[in-house]
């Protein structure tokens, strides 16, 4: 803890606000274009990261198109984390690549954690007004934090404090405050993991809505294969470090809970993801 | 004027809570059950003077002028050094929370000088300053250094490392990171680095004040006891107990304002 306080404080590189880039397409028209377009797309090219001699990441090779959902499921200790986290730029690769089909913006890659990781000392809204980054002190923040409130539909709470939430309650500030620099990718590491089974169905829900009506790139953790399927565009399993089954789920939305066809992928992936660990099964 | 009226009335000046009375009734009965001690002649007023008698003594002490002026004395030497000895060891809290060099400069020194009872430094303080304001000053101030330096360490040390990753995944500078993730995180255990402060800086006053001072509760302590002035010297370790009661409500006041979003402070 102590040496993550001073790495904080003492460390001067590039934090997000810095990596902001001058790009030609101005970022309004942009924002205002066509929704569904409005994700990156995203490249990752023999991605590798250690940590000492644990290889965790041993080359993925990934391309992600603009605005799909992407599920990433696979055992546990299996790195999915560690993808997320690169993805997120939150640590460095210890090789490959990322690319962004642009060049990233202040606030276009947001992550959310199975944690809300809320300040309990603000109130909701000061709370999903972090989310605006540089931009928070500025006029309209109010606004922009109350309209993100109102779509994950906790314009109510807006001046509770954090702790008064229920669990399901804070992880809905949580989104607000990812959604609120209206991001053009969103990662989750397993989001939804410390919900009861109703809150769950009604977070993935409201999750596929957001990303409905936003467009954004979606790249889901989870370790419910239920969910990875009912959500996503494309299901991808990592085992040793690399990709090992990607699989692209065509079913029209809103998908029927519980249908054959979901079951059935449900099973292949299960399958897949049991296969050669009979007796030596990691939970 | 209709009935519904007249009954709401009282509701405007009614008493204190029932709350803030509680607390109070144990306090009253043990006066009570001391004075009718005294009354009976159970304690013999040389032992024990009766209530009424140190409040007849605290009455002749306050139209003398000599009440007020040696409280007046102690609660500045308390305050102030409580202010400074509170002040620096805020300031090594933060920079030793903060900046591993200065951590790794001063903590173990600091931690050294912890183990030394900061009373048995009266008399080397005698020698230093005589019994002049700066001795008192001093011993304050060391006395408070040690809780305010410690609690606000602890409590930096302790703030939860994923809000500080959230705060720098948001684009948060360092100065904002301190002002919204890292200062209110370690408040509440600098606040109990202020309680116990509290309570060591009347002990010292009140060690210091007896043994080196010309003025103070303490000082009127003891020379009453030269005089077999035992009224007085119960009314001065009774002022004593009320400063420290009112100290302590100051803080639990603050610290209710300012951690109102706190759990443990939210009114259910
Ligand atoms: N900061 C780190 N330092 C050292 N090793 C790490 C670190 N982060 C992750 N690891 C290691 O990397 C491996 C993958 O971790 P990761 O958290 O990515 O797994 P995961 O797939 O997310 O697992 P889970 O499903 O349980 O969350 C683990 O063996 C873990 O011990
Ligand atoms: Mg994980």
């Amino acid at each position: 803890m102590l040496e993550a306080l001073h790495y904080i404080l003492a460390d001067s590189r590039a934090t997000e606000d810095d990596r902001v880039d001058t790009v030609s397409a101005p970022t309004a028209a942009r924002r205002t274009g066509d929704a569904a377009t409005r994700g990156l797309s995203l490249t990752i090219r023999g991605l590798r990261k250690s940590f000492g001699d644990n290889d965790v990441l041993r080359g993925i090779d990934l391309h992600i198109p603009a605005g799909q959902f992407v599920t990433i499921v696979g055992k546990s200790g299996c790195g999915k984390s560690t993808l997320l986290r690169l993805i997120a730029g939150l640590d460095a690769p210890t090789g490959g690549s990322i690319a962004f089909g642009e060049q990233r913006q202040q606030g276009d890659v947001r992550v959310m954690f199975q944690e809300p990781r809320l300040l309990p000392w603000a109130r909701v809204l000061s709370n999903v007004e972090v989310g605006l980054g540089a931009t928070r002190n500025s006029p309209d923040a109010r606004n922009r934090a109350d309209a993100a409130l109102i779509e994950v539909g906790l314009d109510d709470k807006r001046s509770q404090w954090p702790a008064v939430l229920s669990g399901g309650q804070k992880q809905r500030v949580a989104l607000a405050r990812a959604l609120v620099s209206q991001p053009r990718v969103l990662a989750f590491d397993e989001p939804l993991g410390a919900l009861d089974a109703l809150t769950r169905i009604a977070m993935q829900r409201l999750l596929e809505q957001v990303w409905t009506d936003q467009g954004f790139t979606a790249i889901l953790v989870t370790h419910d294969v239920a969910e990875a399927v009912a959500l996503a565009d494309r299901v991808l399993v990592i085992e040793d470090g690399r990709i090992s089954n990607d699989i692209l789920v065509d079913l029209p939305r809103p998908r029927q809970r519980g249908s054959a066809q979901l079951a059935a992928l449900e099973g292949e992936i299960l399958r897949d993801l049991l296969k050669g660990s009979e007796g030596a099964f990691e939970l | 004027m209709s009935l519904v009226e007249t009954l709401a009335r009282p509701r405007a000046w009614r008493l204190p809570r029932p709350d803030g009375l509680i607390q109070w009734i144990v306090p009253l009965l043990i006066i009570l059950v001391w004075q009718a001690a005294c009354m009976f002649g159970l304690v013999s007023a040389r032992v024990l003077p009766a209530p009424t008698d140190v409040v007849v003594a605290g009455w002749k002490l306050l139209q003398s002028g000599d009440l007020a002026k040696n409280i007046w004395v102690s609660f500045w030497r308390a305050s102030v050094g409580f202010a400074i000895g509170g002040a620096i060891g805020f300031a090594f809290g933060l920079a030793n929370g903060l900046s591993s060099l200065s951590s790794k400069l001063s903590d173990t020194t600091l931690q050294m000088v912890r183990n030394v009872p900061h009373l048995a430094l009266i008399p080397l303080v005698i020698l230093w300053f005589g019994i002049d304001e700066q001795a008192k000053l001093f011993l304050v101030a060391l006395g408070v250094f040690f809780p305010i330096y410690l609690n606000t360490l602890h409590g930096i040390r302790t703030v939860d490392p994923q809000l500080i990753e959230m705060g720098r995944i948001y684009g948060m500078s360092n100065l904002e990171l301190f002002r919204r993730v890292i200062f209110p995180g370690a408040l509440p255990s600098v606040f109990v680095g202020v309680r116990f402060a509290l309570g060591i800086m009347w002990l010292t006053l009140i060690v210091a004040e007896t043994i080196a001072a010309s003025s103070g509760l303490g000082y009127m302590a003891m020379q009453a006891r030269e005089f077999m002035l035992i009224d007085v010297v119960v009314l001065s370790i009774l002022i004593y107990a009320l400063l420290g009661k009112a100290a302590d409500s100051a803080s639990r006041l603050l610290e209710r304002l300012t951690l109102s979003w706190h759990p443990a402070f939210q009114k259910s």
